[in-house]
Protein backbone atom coordinates (compact mmCIF):
# COMPACT_ATOMS: atom_id res chain seq x y z
CA UNK A 1 0.00 0.00 0.00
CA UNK A 2 1.53 3.56 -0.61
CA UNK A 3 -0.24 6.39 1.22
CA UNK A 4 0.30 10.19 0.49
CA UNK A 5 -0.61 12.77 3.33
CA UNK A 6 -0.34 16.02 2.33
CA UNK A 7 1.95 15.44 0.02
CA UNK A 8 3.34 19.05 -1.17
CA UNK A 9 6.33 20.35 -3.76
CA UNK A 10 6.77 23.79 -4.98
CA UNK A 11 9.05 24.74 -6.86
CA UNK A 12 9.55 29.00 -5.91
CA UNK A 13 6.35 30.16 -6.72
CA UNK A 14 5.02 27.67 -8.55
CA UNK A 15 3.09 24.45 -7.01
CA UNK A 16 3.28 21.66 -8.61
CA UNK A 17 1.41 19.35 -6.05
CA UNK A 18 -0.71 20.39 -3.59
CA UNK A 19 -1.38 18.60 -0.47
CA UNK A 20 -1.95 15.45 -2.20
CA UNK A 21 -3.78 12.77 0.40
CA UNK A 22 -4.96 9.77 -0.65
CA UNK A 23 -3.81 5.49 -0.83
CA UNK A 24 -3.84 3.12 -3.60
CA UNK A 25 -4.18 -0.25 -2.14
CA UNK A 26 -3.53 -3.79 -3.20
CA UNK A 27 -5.65 -5.92 -4.93
CA UNK A 28 -6.72 -3.71 -7.79
CA UNK A 29 -5.52 -1.45 -10.53
CA UNK A 30 -5.08 2.55 -9.56
CA UNK A 31 -5.03 4.81 -12.24
CA UNK A 32 -3.65 7.98 -11.62
CA UNK A 33 -4.70 10.03 -14.24
CA UNK A 34 -4.28 14.02 -15.09
CA UNK A 35 -3.06 16.14 -17.97
CA UNK A 36 -0.45 16.90 -18.87
CA UNK A 37 1.52 18.84 -16.18
CA UNK A 38 -0.94 17.99 -13.34
CA UNK A 39 2.16 16.83 -10.89
CA UNK A 40 1.83 13.14 -11.85
CA UNK A 41 4.98 12.21 -12.35
CA UNK A 42 6.66 14.49 -9.56
CA UNK A 43 4.71 12.81 -7.63
CA UNK A 44 5.56 9.51 -8.50
CA UNK A 45 9.16 10.51 -7.70
CA UNK A 46 7.86 12.11 -4.29
CA UNK A 47 6.75 8.56 -3.95
CA UNK A 48 10.37 6.77 -4.76
CA UNK A 49 12.17 9.81 -1.94
CA UNK A 50 13.73 10.55 -5.81
CA UNK A 51 12.74 14.15 -5.18
CA UNK A 52 11.76 15.96 -1.51
CA UNK A 53 8.41 16.91 -0.79
CA UNK A 54 7.91 20.69 0.20
CA UNK A 55 5.53 19.62 2.63
CA UNK A 56 3.90 16.02 3.91
CA UNK A 57 5.01 12.79 3.64
CA UNK A 58 4.71 9.29 1.54
CA UNK A 59 4.76 5.81 3.41
CA UNK A 60 4.96 1.93 1.44
CA UNK A 61 3.84 -0.48 3.89
CA UNK A 62 3.59 2.11 6.43
CA UNK A 63 7.58 3.29 5.53
CA UNK A 64 9.31 5.94 4.61
CA UNK A 65 11.14 4.73 0.95
CA UNK A 66 14.58 5.48 2.37
CA UNK A 67 14.01 3.19 5.29
CA UNK A 68 12.89 0.05 3.15
CA UNK A 69 15.84 -2.62 3.76
CA UNK A 70 15.75 -4.22 0.10
CA UNK A 71 13.31 -1.31 -1.38
CA UNK A 72 13.25 -3.40 -4.97
CA UNK A 73 11.41 -5.71 -3.59
CA UNK A 74 9.08 -3.84 -2.06
CA UNK A 75 8.13 -1.48 -4.69
CA UNK A 76 9.25 -1.58 -7.99
CA UNK A 77 8.60 1.39 -10.61
CA UNK A 78 9.15 2.38 -14.24
CA UNK A 79 9.61 6.23 -14.39
CA UNK A 80 10.71 6.87 -17.65
CA UNK A 81 11.93 4.26 -20.34
CA UNK A 82 15.80 5.71 -21.13
CA UNK A 83 16.65 5.53 -17.24
CA UNK A 84 19.29 2.96 -18.56
CA UNK A 85 23.00 3.73 -19.52
CA UNK A 86 23.20 3.35 -23.34
CA UNK A 87 26.25 1.02 -23.51
CA UNK A 88 25.51 -1.40 -20.46
CA UNK A 89 23.81 -4.69 -21.65
CA UNK A 90 20.13 -5.09 -20.53
CA UNK A 91 21.65 -7.88 -18.70
CA UNK A 92 23.98 -6.62 -16.96
CA UNK A 93 21.95 -3.49 -16.45
CA UNK A 94 19.33 -5.90 -14.53
CA UNK A 95 22.72 -7.55 -13.23
CA UNK A 96 23.06 -4.47 -11.02
CA UNK A 97 19.97 -3.40 -9.99
CA UNK A 98 19.56 -7.27 -8.38
CA UNK A 99 22.99 -7.32 -7.12
CA UNK A 100 22.65 -3.85 -4.74
CA UNK A 101 19.73 -5.33 -3.58
CA UNK A 102 20.20 -9.19 -2.82
CA UNK A 103 18.45 -10.29 -5.24
CA UNK A 104 18.62 -14.09 -6.66
CA UNK A 105 19.80 -13.95 -10.08
CA UNK A 106 17.99 -15.85 -11.87
CA UNK A 107 15.69 -13.09 -11.68
CA UNK A 108 17.12 -11.51 -14.40
CA UNK A 109 16.26 -14.34 -16.90
CA UNK A 110 13.16 -14.48 -15.52
CA UNK A 111 11.97 -10.81 -16.07
CA UNK A 112 13.93 -10.18 -19.86
CA UNK A 113 11.75 -13.52 -20.47
CA UNK A 114 8.42 -12.26 -18.75
CA UNK A 115 9.25 -8.99 -20.84
CA UNK A 116 10.02 -10.53 -23.96
CA UNK A 117 14.02 -9.31 -24.37
CA UNK A 118 15.62 -13.01 -23.78
CA UNK A 119 16.58 -12.38 -27.87
CA UNK A 120 18.40 -8.66 -26.76
CA UNK A 121 19.85 -9.60 -23.59
CA UNK A 122 23.15 -9.06 -24.26
CA UNK A 123 23.02 -6.19 -26.65
CA UNK A 124 23.42 -2.54 -25.54
CA UNK A 125 20.11 0.05 -24.95
CA UNK A 126 21.40 2.17 -27.41
CA UNK A 127 20.17 -0.10 -30.15
CA UNK A 128 16.75 -0.41 -28.76
CA UNK A 129 13.55 1.07 -30.04
CA UNK A 130 10.97 2.94 -27.24
CA UNK A 131 9.14 0.02 -26.91
CA UNK A 132 11.82 -2.30 -26.11
CA UNK A 133 13.27 0.12 -23.53
CA UNK A 134 9.71 0.56 -21.55
CA UNK A 135 9.79 -3.26 -22.07
CA UNK A 136 13.75 -3.03 -20.13
CA UNK A 137 11.81 -0.57 -17.84
CA UNK A 138 8.86 -2.88 -16.94
CA UNK A 139 11.30 -5.85 -16.24
CA UNK A 140 13.55 -3.32 -13.51
CA UNK A 141 10.22 -2.70 -12.06
CA UNK A 142 9.80 -6.74 -11.54
CA UNK A 143 12.80 -7.79 -10.81
CA UNK A 144 12.47 -7.85 -7.03
CA UNK A 145 9.09 -9.45 -7.24
CA UNK A 146 8.10 -6.39 -5.44
CA UNK A 147 3.91 -6.68 -3.66
CA UNK A 148 3.55 -2.80 -5.23
CA UNK A 149 4.25 -1.83 -8.72
CA UNK A 150 4.15 1.75 -10.19
CA UNK A 151 4.39 2.55 -13.62
CA UNK A 152 4.40 6.32 -15.28
CA UNK A 153 2.57 6.09 -19.00
CA UNK A 154 3.68 2.80 -19.55
CA UNK A 155 2.08 2.32 -22.84
CA UNK A 156 4.72 5.69 -24.51
CA UNK A 157 6.09 4.30 -27.32
CA UNK A 158 4.40 0.57 -27.46
CA UNK A 159 3.10 -0.70 -30.28
CA UNK A 160 -0.60 -2.19 -29.94
CA UNK A 161 0.23 -5.61 -29.28
CA UNK A 162 2.50 -3.77 -26.55
CA UNK A 163 0.20 -1.94 -24.96
CA UNK A 164 -2.66 -5.04 -25.22
CA UNK A 165 0.20 -6.88 -23.11
CA UNK A 166 0.98 -4.30 -20.59
CA UNK A 167 -2.62 -3.84 -20.11
CA UNK A 168 -3.05 -7.75 -19.04
CA UNK A 169 -0.26 -7.50 -17.55
CA UNK A 170 -1.26 -4.43 -14.96
CA UNK A 171 -4.42 -6.71 -14.46
CA UNK A 172 -2.55 -10.01 -13.86
CA UNK A 173 -0.34 -8.31 -11.37
CA UNK A 174 -3.99 -7.28 -8.97
CA UNK A 175 -5.29 -9.77 -9.75
CA UNK A 176 -2.51 -11.92 -8.08
CA UNK A 177 -3.03 -9.35 -5.05
CA UNK A 178 -0.45 -6.49 -5.89
CA UNK A 179 -0.66 -2.90 -5.45
CA UNK A 180 -0.52 -1.35 -8.89
CA UNK A 181 -0.38 2.67 -9.29
CA UNK A 182 0.01 3.41 -13.15
CA UNK A 183 -0.39 6.75 -14.35
CA UNK A 184 -1.67 8.05 -17.94
CA UNK A 185 -3.62 11.30 -19.28
CA UNK A 186 -5.72 8.98 -21.16
CA UNK A 187 -8.94 8.84 -20.18
CA UNK A 188 -9.84 6.15 -22.46
CA UNK A 189 -6.44 4.01 -21.50
CA UNK A 190 -7.54 4.09 -17.81
CA UNK A 191 -10.77 3.41 -18.80
CA UNK A 192 -9.75 -0.38 -20.07
CA UNK A 193 -7.02 -1.01 -17.57
CA UNK A 194 -8.52 0.92 -14.15
CA UNK A 195 -10.18 -0.61 -11.31
CA UNK A 196 -9.77 2.59 -9.08
CA UNK A 197 -9.06 6.24 -10.22
CA UNK A 198 -7.07 8.81 -8.77
CA UNK A 199 -7.74 12.21 -10.98
CA UNK A 200 -5.50 15.01 -10.18
CA UNK A 201 -5.37 18.57 -12.20
CA UNK A 202 -2.80 21.11 -11.11
CA UNK A 203 -1.33 19.22 -8.12
CA UNK A 204 -4.82 19.07 -6.58
CA UNK A 205 -6.80 16.42 -5.75
CA UNK A 206 -9.90 16.10 -7.82
CA UNK A 207 -10.95 12.76 -7.57
CA UNK A 208 -10.80 9.05 -5.58
CA UNK A 209 -13.14 7.21 -7.04
CA UNK A 210 -13.64 3.45 -8.25
CA UNK A 211 -13.97 3.55 -11.93
CA UNK A 212 -17.49 1.81 -11.92
CA UNK A 213 -18.82 4.85 -10.25
CA UNK A 214 -17.41 7.38 -11.72
CA UNK A 215 -18.56 5.97 -15.14
CA UNK A 216 -21.55 5.60 -13.64
CA UNK A 217 -21.43 9.66 -12.70
CA UNK A 218 -20.25 10.81 -15.92
CA UNK A 219 -20.54 8.60 -18.58
CA UNK A 220 -24.44 10.07 -19.56
CA UNK A 221 -26.27 9.61 -22.50
CA UNK A 222 -28.12 12.14 -24.44
CA UNK A 223 -30.25 12.35 -27.47
CA UNK A 224 -28.95 15.43 -29.68
CA UNK A 225 -32.29 17.05 -31.57
CA UNK A 226 -31.21 19.92 -34.34
CA UNK A 227 -34.26 21.54 -35.67
CA UNK A 228 -35.29 25.13 -36.95
CA UNK A 229 -38.06 25.56 -34.66
CA UNK A 230 -35.99 24.92 -31.38
CA UNK A 231 -38.69 26.80 -29.38
CA UNK A 232 -41.63 24.85 -30.71
CA UNK A 233 -39.75 21.63 -29.99
CA UNK A 234 -38.74 22.70 -26.60
CA UNK A 235 -42.35 23.05 -25.45
CA UNK A 236 -43.50 19.34 -27.30
CA UNK A 237 -40.57 17.88 -25.57
CA UNK A 238 -41.65 19.99 -22.12
CA UNK A 239 -45.23 18.88 -22.53
CA UNK A 240 -44.48 15.06 -23.18
CA UNK A 241 -42.55 15.41 -19.68
CA UNK A 242 -38.96 15.44 -21.27
CA UNK A 243 -35.93 17.08 -19.46
CA UNK A 244 -34.37 19.67 -21.96
CA UNK A 245 -31.51 21.26 -22.06
CA UNK A 246 -29.35 23.81 -24.76
CA UNK A 247 -26.72 21.88 -26.19
CA UNK A 248 -24.08 23.67 -28.09
CA UNK A 249 -25.99 24.29 -30.95
CA UNK A 250 -28.93 22.21 -31.07
CA UNK A 251 -30.88 20.86 -27.95
CA UNK A 252 -29.90 17.92 -25.80
CA UNK A 253 -32.38 15.26 -24.00
CA UNK A 254 -30.86 13.22 -21.17
CA UNK A 255 -31.63 9.62 -21.52
CA UNK A 256 -31.87 7.85 -24.55
CA UNK A 257 -35.29 8.07 -25.95
CA UNK A 258 -34.44 8.84 -29.40
CA UNK A 259 -37.75 6.75 -30.93
CA UNK A 260 -39.92 9.24 -28.71
CA UNK A 261 -38.35 12.46 -29.34
CA UNK A 262 -38.84 11.51 -33.47
CA UNK A 263 -42.34 10.24 -33.14
CA UNK A 264 -43.36 13.76 -31.34
CA UNK A 265 -41.69 15.53 -33.84
CA UNK A 266 -43.81 13.73 -36.66
CA UNK A 267 -46.80 14.19 -35.06
CA UNK A 268 -46.46 18.36 -33.86
CA UNK A 269 -45.26 18.51 -37.83
CA UNK A 270 -41.79 19.46 -36.62
CA UNK A 271 -38.71 19.61 -38.88
CA UNK A 272 -35.67 17.54 -37.89
CA UNK A 273 -32.42 18.17 -38.94
CA UNK A 274 -30.56 15.55 -36.50
CA UNK A 275 -31.64 13.23 -34.27
CA UNK A 276 -28.70 11.38 -32.63
CA UNK A 277 -28.18 8.96 -29.60
CA UNK A 278 -24.94 10.43 -27.98
CA UNK A 279 -22.80 9.35 -24.90
CA UNK A 280 -20.51 11.90 -23.21
CA UNK A 281 -17.30 9.98 -23.52
CA UNK A 282 -15.34 9.67 -19.96
CA UNK A 283 -12.62 11.82 -22.05
CA UNK A 284 -14.94 14.75 -22.05
CA UNK A 285 -15.96 13.57 -18.48
CA UNK A 286 -12.20 14.45 -17.75
CA UNK A 287 -11.83 17.04 -19.21
CA UNK A 288 -14.79 18.76 -17.30
CA UNK A 289 -13.23 17.42 -14.11
CA UNK A 290 -9.75 19.01 -14.89
CA UNK A 291 -11.15 22.29 -16.73
CA UNK A 292 -12.71 23.20 -13.40
CA UNK A 293 -9.74 22.57 -11.42
CA UNK A 294 -8.43 25.27 -13.45
CA UNK A 295 -11.30 27.56 -13.57
CA UNK A 296 -11.34 27.22 -9.58
CA UNK A 297 -7.59 28.46 -9.41
CA UNK A 298 -8.11 31.39 -11.63
CA UNK A 299 -11.25 32.06 -9.27
CA UNK A 300 -9.42 32.10 -6.38
CA UNK A 301 -6.79 34.35 -8.04
CA UNK A 302 -9.50 37.25 -8.61
CA UNK A 303 -9.80 37.09 -4.70
CA UNK A 304 -5.95 38.38 -3.99
CA UNK A 305 -2.89 36.37 -3.58
CA UNK A 306 -3.59 32.37 -3.71
CA UNK A 307 -3.80 30.68 -0.49
CA UNK A 308 -0.57 27.99 -1.02
CA UNK A 309 -0.18 24.74 0.30
CA UNK A 310 -2.65 22.32 2.28
CA UNK B 1 23.17 -6.20 8.07
CA UNK B 2 24.61 -3.17 7.11
CA UNK B 3 27.87 -4.52 6.34
CA UNK B 4 25.95 -6.90 4.30
CA UNK B 5 24.11 -3.70 2.29
CA UNK B 6 27.71 -1.91 1.91
CA UNK B 7 28.66 -4.86 0.16
CA UNK B 8 26.04 -5.18 -2.13
CA UNK B 9 26.37 -1.75 -3.50
CA UNK B 10 29.92 -1.94 -3.81
CA UNK B 11 29.06 -5.29 -5.98
CA UNK B 12 26.62 -3.82 -7.77
CA UNK B 13 28.68 -0.61 -8.46
CA UNK B 14 31.53 -2.51 -9.71
CA UNK B 15 29.41 -4.45 -12.54
CA UNK B 16 28.67 -0.97 -13.60
CA UNK B 17 31.93 0.41 -13.88
CA UNK B 18 33.18 -2.98 -15.33
CA UNK B 19 30.17 -3.73 -17.64
CA UNK B 20 30.56 -0.33 -20.06
CA UNK B 21 32.96 -0.28 -22.56
CA UNK B 22 33.65 3.64 -21.89
CA UNK B 23 35.65 3.02 -18.32
CA UNK B 24 37.85 0.26 -19.96
CA UNK B 25 38.71 2.42 -22.63
CA UNK B 26 40.11 5.80 -20.81
CA UNK B 27 41.96 3.57 -18.63
CA UNK B 28 43.76 1.90 -20.73
CA UNK B 29 44.11 5.39 -22.68
CA UNK B 30 45.70 6.60 -19.50
CA UNK B 31 48.07 4.18 -19.38
CA UNK B 32 49.37 4.12 -22.92
CA UNK B 33 49.13 7.75 -23.70
CA UNK B 34 51.42 8.59 -19.92
CA UNK B 35 53.83 5.74 -20.97
CA UNK B 36 54.20 6.65 -24.12
CA UNK B 37 54.32 10.16 -24.58
CA UNK B 38 56.56 9.64 -21.29
CA UNK B 39 59.07 7.38 -22.97
CA UNK B 40 59.17 9.79 -26.23
CA UNK B 41 59.77 12.49 -24.48
CA UNK B 42 62.25 10.53 -22.44
CA UNK B 43 63.90 9.76 -25.44
CA UNK B 44 64.16 13.00 -26.95
CA UNK B 45 66.06 14.75 -23.85
CA UNK B 46 68.76 12.12 -24.15
CA UNK B 47 69.06 12.91 -27.68
CA UNK B 48 69.39 16.60 -27.20
CA UNK B 49 70.65 16.77 -23.61
CA UNK B 50 73.61 18.39 -24.56
CA UNK B 51 72.44 21.27 -25.93
CA UNK B 52 70.54 22.06 -22.38
CA UNK B 53 71.69 25.07 -20.41
CA UNK B 54 74.13 24.03 -17.72
CA UNK B 55 71.32 25.05 -15.42
CA UNK B 56 69.18 22.79 -16.44
CA UNK B 57 71.58 20.03 -16.84
CA UNK B 58 72.19 20.55 -13.00
CA UNK B 59 68.27 20.20 -12.17
CA UNK B 60 67.80 17.67 -14.32
CA UNK B 61 65.27 15.18 -12.92
CA UNK B 62 65.23 11.68 -14.87
CA UNK B 63 62.14 10.85 -12.53
CA UNK B 64 59.86 13.63 -13.60
CA UNK B 65 60.60 13.49 -16.87
CA UNK B 66 59.79 10.19 -17.31
CA UNK B 67 56.39 11.23 -16.01
CA UNK B 68 56.28 14.01 -18.82
CA UNK B 69 53.55 12.29 -20.42
CA UNK B 70 51.11 12.61 -17.08
CA UNK B 71 49.57 16.03 -18.54
CA UNK B 72 47.94 14.33 -21.16
CA UNK B 73 47.71 11.10 -19.62
CA UNK B 74 45.57 12.48 -16.61
CA UNK B 75 43.41 13.46 -18.92
CA UNK B 76 42.27 10.31 -19.62
CA UNK B 77 41.98 10.01 -15.85
CA UNK B 78 39.75 12.43 -15.36
CA UNK B 79 37.49 11.44 -18.71
CA UNK B 80 37.32 8.09 -16.93
CA UNK B 81 36.07 10.26 -13.53
CA UNK B 82 33.31 12.02 -15.73
CA UNK B 83 31.82 8.86 -17.56
CA UNK B 84 31.46 7.30 -14.34
CA UNK B 85 29.25 9.67 -12.61
CA UNK B 86 28.05 11.24 -15.74
CA UNK B 87 27.05 8.06 -17.11
CA UNK B 88 24.13 8.27 -13.97
CA UNK B 89 22.81 11.10 -15.58
CA UNK B 90 23.07 11.86 -18.97
CA UNK B 91 20.18 9.05 -19.27
CA UNK B 92 17.86 9.25 -15.65
CA UNK B 93 19.67 6.19 -14.79
CA UNK B 94 20.27 8.04 -11.21
CA UNK B 95 16.55 7.80 -10.83
CA UNK B 96 16.81 3.96 -11.04
CA UNK B 97 20.09 3.44 -9.22
CA UNK B 98 18.26 5.65 -6.00
CA UNK B 99 15.42 3.66 -6.25
CA UNK B 100 17.39 0.62 -5.53
CA UNK B 101 19.88 2.55 -3.27
CA UNK B 102 17.98 5.66 -1.81
CA UNK B 103 20.64 6.19 0.78
CA UNK B 104 22.25 8.45 -1.43
CA UNK B 105 25.84 9.05 0.63
CA UNK B 106 25.62 4.89 0.33
CA UNK B 107 25.61 4.52 -3.28
CA UNK B 108 28.14 7.89 -3.82
CA UNK B 109 30.83 6.19 -0.95
CA UNK B 110 30.32 2.67 -2.94
CA UNK B 111 30.70 4.03 -6.69
CA UNK B 112 33.67 6.17 -5.73
CA UNK B 113 35.58 3.87 -3.74
CA UNK B 114 34.71 1.46 -6.90
CA UNK B 115 36.32 3.68 -9.25
CA UNK B 116 38.94 5.18 -6.80
CA UNK B 117 40.71 1.48 -6.21
CA UNK B 118 40.46 0.84 -10.25
CA UNK B 119 41.99 4.84 -10.58
CA UNK B 120 44.73 4.16 -7.95
CA UNK B 121 45.59 0.79 -9.38
CA UNK B 122 45.85 1.54 -13.15
CA UNK B 123 47.42 5.14 -11.99
CA UNK B 124 50.45 2.84 -9.75
CA UNK B 125 50.95 0.53 -12.77
CA UNK B 126 51.12 3.25 -15.43
CA UNK B 127 53.57 5.58 -12.89
CA UNK B 128 55.80 2.61 -12.56
CA UNK B 129 55.53 1.59 -16.22
CA UNK B 130 55.85 5.43 -17.25
CA UNK B 131 59.20 5.47 -14.81
CA UNK B 132 60.70 1.66 -15.95
CA UNK B 133 59.73 2.75 -19.75
CA UNK B 134 61.24 6.71 -19.42
CA UNK B 135 64.47 5.12 -17.81
CA UNK B 136 65.17 2.61 -20.26
CA UNK B 137 65.01 5.45 -23.00
CA UNK B 138 66.82 8.02 -20.95
CA UNK B 139 70.23 5.73 -21.51
CA UNK B 140 73.23 6.98 -19.54
CA UNK B 141 71.02 9.94 -17.78
CA UNK B 142 68.43 7.60 -15.97
CA UNK B 143 67.86 7.25 -12.23
CA UNK B 144 67.19 4.24 -10.15
CA UNK B 145 64.12 3.21 -7.41
CA UNK B 146 66.85 2.91 -5.06
CA UNK B 147 67.67 6.60 -4.94
CA UNK B 148 66.71 8.60 -2.76
CA UNK B 149 62.93 10.32 -3.32
CA UNK B 150 62.58 7.96 -6.55
CA UNK B 151 60.14 5.22 -5.09
CA UNK B 152 57.79 8.21 -3.23
CA UNK B 153 57.98 9.88 -6.62
CA UNK B 154 56.71 7.04 -8.46
CA UNK B 155 54.38 5.55 -6.11
CA UNK B 156 53.03 9.20 -5.74
CA UNK B 157 52.33 8.94 -9.43
CA UNK B 158 49.91 6.59 -9.28
CA UNK B 159 47.98 8.69 -5.89
CA UNK B 160 48.27 11.62 -8.15
CA UNK B 161 45.94 9.63 -11.19
CA UNK B 162 43.49 8.26 -8.17
CA UNK B 163 43.13 11.62 -6.75
CA UNK B 164 42.92 13.59 -10.27
CA UNK B 165 40.11 10.90 -11.14
CA UNK B 166 38.08 11.64 -7.66
CA UNK B 167 38.28 15.20 -8.31
CA UNK B 168 36.86 14.63 -11.48
CA UNK B 169 34.18 12.74 -9.69
CA UNK B 170 33.36 14.85 -6.93
CA UNK B 171 33.11 18.38 -9.64
CA UNK B 172 30.83 15.82 -11.93
CA UNK B 173 28.58 14.88 -9.04
CA UNK B 174 28.20 18.84 -8.95
CA UNK B 175 28.14 19.66 -12.74
CA UNK B 176 26.21 16.43 -13.50
CA UNK B 177 25.65 16.33 -17.11
CA UNK B 178 28.28 14.68 -19.15
CA UNK B 179 28.74 17.57 -22.05
CA UNK B 180 29.21 20.50 -19.17
CA UNK B 181 31.91 18.56 -17.06
CA UNK B 182 34.25 18.00 -19.86
CA UNK B 183 33.32 21.59 -21.13
CA UNK B 184 34.70 22.66 -17.90
CA UNK B 185 37.30 20.09 -16.56
CA UNK B 186 39.28 19.37 -19.79
CA UNK B 187 40.37 23.11 -20.63
CA UNK B 188 41.12 23.37 -17.04
CA UNK B 189 43.30 20.49 -16.71
CA UNK B 190 44.54 20.86 -20.45
CA UNK B 191 45.46 24.70 -20.17
CA UNK B 192 43.63 27.10 -17.92
CA UNK B 193 45.78 25.52 -15.05
CA UNK B 194 49.23 25.50 -16.19
CA UNK B 195 48.50 29.03 -17.79
CA UNK B 196 48.02 30.10 -14.55
CA UNK B 197 50.75 28.46 -13.11
CA UNK B 198 53.35 30.22 -15.66
CA UNK B 199 52.09 33.46 -16.23
CA UNK B 200 53.87 35.68 -13.94
CA UNK B 201 51.18 37.65 -12.25
CA UNK B 202 48.79 34.56 -11.24
CA UNK B 203 52.51 32.35 -10.51
CA UNK B 204 52.02 32.53 -6.93
CA UNK B 205 48.61 31.61 -6.70
CA UNK B 206 48.63 29.36 -10.00
CA UNK B 207 50.84 26.81 -7.59
CA UNK B 208 47.77 25.94 -5.37
CA UNK B 209 45.54 24.47 -7.85
CA UNK B 210 45.36 20.78 -7.40
CA UNK B 211 47.31 19.50 -10.44
CA UNK B 212 49.81 21.83 -10.05
CA UNK B 213 50.25 21.51 -6.34
CA UNK B 214 49.81 17.51 -6.73
CA UNK B 215 52.80 17.16 -9.43
CA UNK B 216 55.13 17.96 -7.35
CA UNK B 217 54.96 14.35 -5.87
CA UNK B 218 56.25 13.22 -9.25
CA UNK B 219 59.52 15.73 -9.31
CA UNK B 220 62.76 13.80 -6.96
CA UNK B 221 65.03 17.32 -8.01
CA UNK B 222 63.69 20.70 -6.53
CA UNK B 223 63.57 22.98 -9.29
CA UNK B 224 62.01 26.04 -7.87
CA UNK B 225 61.07 27.85 -4.99
CA UNK B 226 57.63 26.15 -4.45
CA UNK B 227 56.55 26.68 -0.89
CA UNK B 228 55.80 23.05 -0.31
CA UNK B 229 57.34 19.81 -0.20
CA UNK B 230 56.09 16.73 -2.43
CA UNK B 231 53.77 15.90 0.27
CA UNK B 232 52.67 18.73 1.15
CA UNK B 233 51.70 19.37 -2.56
CA UNK B 234 50.53 15.87 -2.52
CA UNK B 235 48.04 17.69 0.50
CA UNK B 236 47.22 20.65 -1.35
CA UNK B 237 45.73 18.44 -4.08
CA UNK B 238 43.76 16.10 -1.78
CA UNK B 239 42.34 19.48 -0.01
CA UNK B 240 41.30 20.03 -3.22
CA UNK B 241 39.58 16.34 -3.91
CA UNK B 242 37.89 16.63 -0.47
CA UNK B 243 36.04 20.26 -1.34
CA UNK B 244 35.11 18.69 -4.49
CA UNK B 245 33.38 15.44 -2.88
CA UNK B 246 31.74 17.56 -0.13
CA UNK B 247 30.15 19.74 -2.65
CA UNK B 248 29.38 16.68 -4.66
CA UNK B 249 27.75 14.80 -1.70
CA UNK B 250 25.92 18.16 -0.36
CA UNK B 251 23.90 18.47 -3.63
CA UNK B 252 23.52 14.99 -4.21
CA UNK B 253 22.08 15.16 -0.92
CA UNK B 254 19.75 18.49 -1.39
CA UNK B 255 18.72 18.34 -4.83
CA UNK B 256 16.21 16.07 -6.26
CA UNK B 257 16.87 13.38 -8.45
Amino acid sequence: MIELAGLTKRYGERTAVDGLTFSVRPGRVTGFLGPNGAGKSTTMRMILGLDHPTGGSVRIDGMPYERLPEPLTAIGALLEARAVHPGRTAHDHLLCLAQSNGIPLRRIDEVLELVGLTAVARKRPKSFSLGMGQRLGIASAMLGDPRILMFDEPVNGLDPEGIHWVRQLMKQLAADGRTVFVSSHLMSEMALTADHLVVIGRGRLLADTSMARFIEENAHTFVRVCTPEPERMRDVLAAAGLPVREGEDCLEVPGSQAPRIGELAAEHGLVLHELTLRRASLEEAFMRLTRGAVEYQAHAAEHGPQAQGG
Amino acid sequence: MDTTTAGRVLRSEWTKITSVRSTVWTLAAAVVVTVALGMLISLLIRNTFDELSTADRITFDPTLTSFAGTSLGQLAMIAFGILVVSGEYSTGLIRASLSAVPRRGLLMAAKLTVATALALAVGTATSFLAFFGGQAMLGDHRTTLGEPGVLRAVFGGGLYMGLIALFAMGATWMLRSPMLSFGVLMPFFFLVSSILANVPATEKLGRYLPDQAGQRVMSVVEADDRPYGPWGGLGIMALWVIAALLGGYLLLKKRDA
